[in-house]
């Protein structure tokens, strides 16, 4: 019988894929951690329900029923209706819809932004690079309120397309000076000189060289960066200067009910928004924490808990 | 067999360093201070000196990954620095290098064969269907199995992914090879493993060696000639042979009799020099080596020593030679 097995497992052996790439490993390292799984699962949920709220409910957020405001929950009005009779529910669901629009294009936006400009700097170096940074240190110094405020003014209302591209255009420094930052490590390892040995143009080193190697890191800071834009969107409606309402955001829904008779009296109508908020911020973030972990394996402490990965430096 | 294939002359490699608000220039590093030397076809020669005296910046100067100050580097009677882009990848065919760190010379997100794939694709070298059975050559020749291609840097040992990197530069079919302490970074049992591989493939190939050194017993193995550096400055020059049994500078001697002899009961005076290698930025005056050379006179530290040649193909930097 043990005769027999033993090759047995020697060919199973043989026949697993010995050749696993660091991508593969990330993600197989990303799979078995539960927190950031679940996160993945709760996160997509979210997700789902928004971009189907028109599937969930059948109210019009936007419309008012000025002959059932304030109702407590019931089985027409599950979270019940605001002040102005207009559905929570439904103002919950489609509310995430522009949530996530503004956090998922800003992140491209700012992540471009930083992509290019931190490339460019980090990899050219000199003066192009004293340039970009005291452009970068202008911008962590802008008055990011200001702008939002005059613009508003200016366009007499703020939609999402313009909140969207403040933020863009306003948030791209802390990304792009990381970015610089690990083009300019980057360009002299080891590895890239060996490129550029064997002949590599710039472009070749730029997109199959550094781009690949630092592509954990810019997933990583995507991701903060989305929880931060998200709650950035919130803050904003909070006081006064976000998506103009009615519009339903979850921040509006909450600033909507941040009265203290609401308060006290309709925990239905700003508890939903503040769960769906802190739930998809913190979803985010264990995500991103997963993919650190994921990606660089000897800076997390999960490493002790991945026995047999200790080779992987 | 003695016709030159890299000529340095008066190799000069300043880094600046800048301070302030406006960055400004208030000094040079001098990493590299008037290096010329000749590497004949074939041979191999060893560069040794402490860590910081310039050694490494050299190498990557006259590949220029560092452009270096002043100087010329002629390989082949051609002007290297005057290339232009195109014309130094095209020379890029002629010198390779092998980096010493084998952990952080290969891109870790490629396989191996796609790290030795790329400068075949580069320069447009063999069919593009033969050129996998070029990398499986290449393995084999470095001594790792042909299977290996399909694998990521991170299932290999320090020795292994240091013969990848040997594969790589040797993947073009040099002529010339800077090896900058390729074995430096690896445990001693596998030292003399890629050792005795360089050593092989110069057989082999014909090809011509700059090893780059702190590790005077490992450059005695291998090397023609041996050239010494302090500071970025050459101190002294000579056959293999010639250097390890007379050598002239005091430096030399200083280093030699830090190599460890296998003997309990030899009797050999150590050298120990006091204090540390003085900063480039701020060289001593006179002879660069005067603040730490235990027979050092006046005229040391007011004069520079000149570079002259004391026995045919023995130069050295001293005054009381």
């Amino acid at each position: 019988m043990t005769t027999h097995k033993f090759p047995v497992e020697v060919a199973a052996l043989t026949r697993v894929r010995i050749d696993k790439s660091p991508m593969r490993l990330a993600s197989e390292r990303f799979m078995d951690n539960k927190v950031a799984l679940v996160s993945m699962i709760v996160l997509l949920l979210i997700i789902l329900v928004s971009v189907g709220a028109p599937l969930l409910t059948h109210f019009n957020p936007n419309v008012q029923n000025l002959s059932n405001t304030d109702a407590p929950p019931s089985a027409l009005h599950l979270l019940g209706t605001n002040s102005e009779g207009m559905d929570y529910l439904s103002r919950d669901l489609y509310g995430g819809q522009r949530d996530l629009l503004i956090g998922f294009s800003d992140t491209i936006i700012v992540l471009w932004i930083g992509i290019v400009l931190g490339g460019i700097a980090g990899y050219s170096g000199g003066w192009v690079d004293s340039l970009v940074m005291r452009v970068c240190d202008f911008m962590f110094n802008f008055p990011f309120l200001l702008l939002i405020i005059i613009l508003s003014s200016i366009f007499n209302t703020t939609g999402v397309g313009l909140l969207i591209t403040v933020i863009g255009l306003t948030g791209w420094p802390g990304v792009t000076r990381l970015i610089r930052g690990l083009f300019l490590n980057l360009r002299q390892a080891e590895f890239v000189l060996a490129a550029k040995m064997a002949g590599a143009g710039d472009l070749r080193i730029i997109f199959k060289h550094m781009i690949p190697n630092i592509m954990g890191t810019l997933v990583v800071t995507a991701t903060f960066q989305m929880a931060s834009i998200i709650s950035a969107e919130a803050a904003l409606s909070v006081i006064g200067f976000g998506v103009q309402p009615p519009t339903p955001t979850w921040g509006n829904v909450l600033s909507g009910a941040l009265d203290y008779f609401t308060l006290r009296t309709e925990p239905w109508a700003w508890l939903p928004p503040a769960l769906l908020i802190t739930l998809t911020i913190l979803c985010i973030n264990f995500i991103g924490d997963g993919l650190r972990d994921a990606f660089d394996p000897i800076s997390s402490a999960s490493l002790k808990c991945l026995p047999g990965n200790s080779h992987l430096q | 067999m003695t016709e030159a294939l890299l000529k340095v002359q008066d190799l000069v490699k300043y880094f600046p360093i800048h301070r302030g608000v406006f960055q400004h220039t208030v000094g040079h590093v001098k990493a590299v201070d008037g290096i010329s030397f000749t590497v004949n076809r074939g041979e191999t020669l060893g560069v040794v000196g402490e860590s910081g005296c310039g050694k490494s910046t050299m190498g990557r100067s006259v590949l220029r990954l560092i452009e270096p100050t002043r100087g010329r580097v002629e390989f082949e009677g051609k002007d290297v620095l005057a290339l232009n882009k195109q014309g130094m990848r095209i020379m890029r065919r002629e010198m390779q290098i092998v980096f010493q760190d084998p952990y952080a010379s290969l891109n870790p997100r490629f396989t191996i064969g796609q790290t030795l794939l790329e400068p075949m694709k580069i320069h447009h070298l063999h069919n593009p269907r033969e050129r996998l059975q070029h990398v499986y050559r290449l393995l084999d020749r470095v001594g790792l199995a042909a299977e290996y291609a399909r694998r990521f840097p991170h299932e290999f040992s320090g020795g292994q992914r240091q013969r990848v990197g040997i594969a790589r530069a040797l993947a073009v079919d040099p002529k010339l090879v800077i090896l900058d302490e390729p074995v430096a970074a690896l445990d001693v049992s596998v030292q003399s493993q890629v050792l005795n591989l360089l050593e092989d493939l110069q057989n082999e190939l014909n090809l011509t060696f700059v090893f780059i050194a702190h590790d005077l017993s490992v450059v005695r193995h291998i090397s023609d000639r041996v050239l010494v550096l302090y500071l970025g400055r050459m101190a002294e020059i000579a056959d293999s042979e010639e250097l390890f049994t007379h050598p002239l500078h005091p430096y030399t001697k200083a280093l030699l009799s830090a190599i460890p002899v296998p003997d309990p009961d030899a009797k050999r005076e150590r050298i120990i020099l006091q204090g540390d290698l003085p900063s480039p930025a701020n060289p001593p005056s006179g002879c660069p080596f005067h603040t730490r050379c235990p027979v050092a006179v006046d005229k040391c530290r007011q004069e520079v020593p000149v570079w002259r040649e004391v026995q045919s193909g023995h130069h050295v930097a001293c005054h009381l030679v």
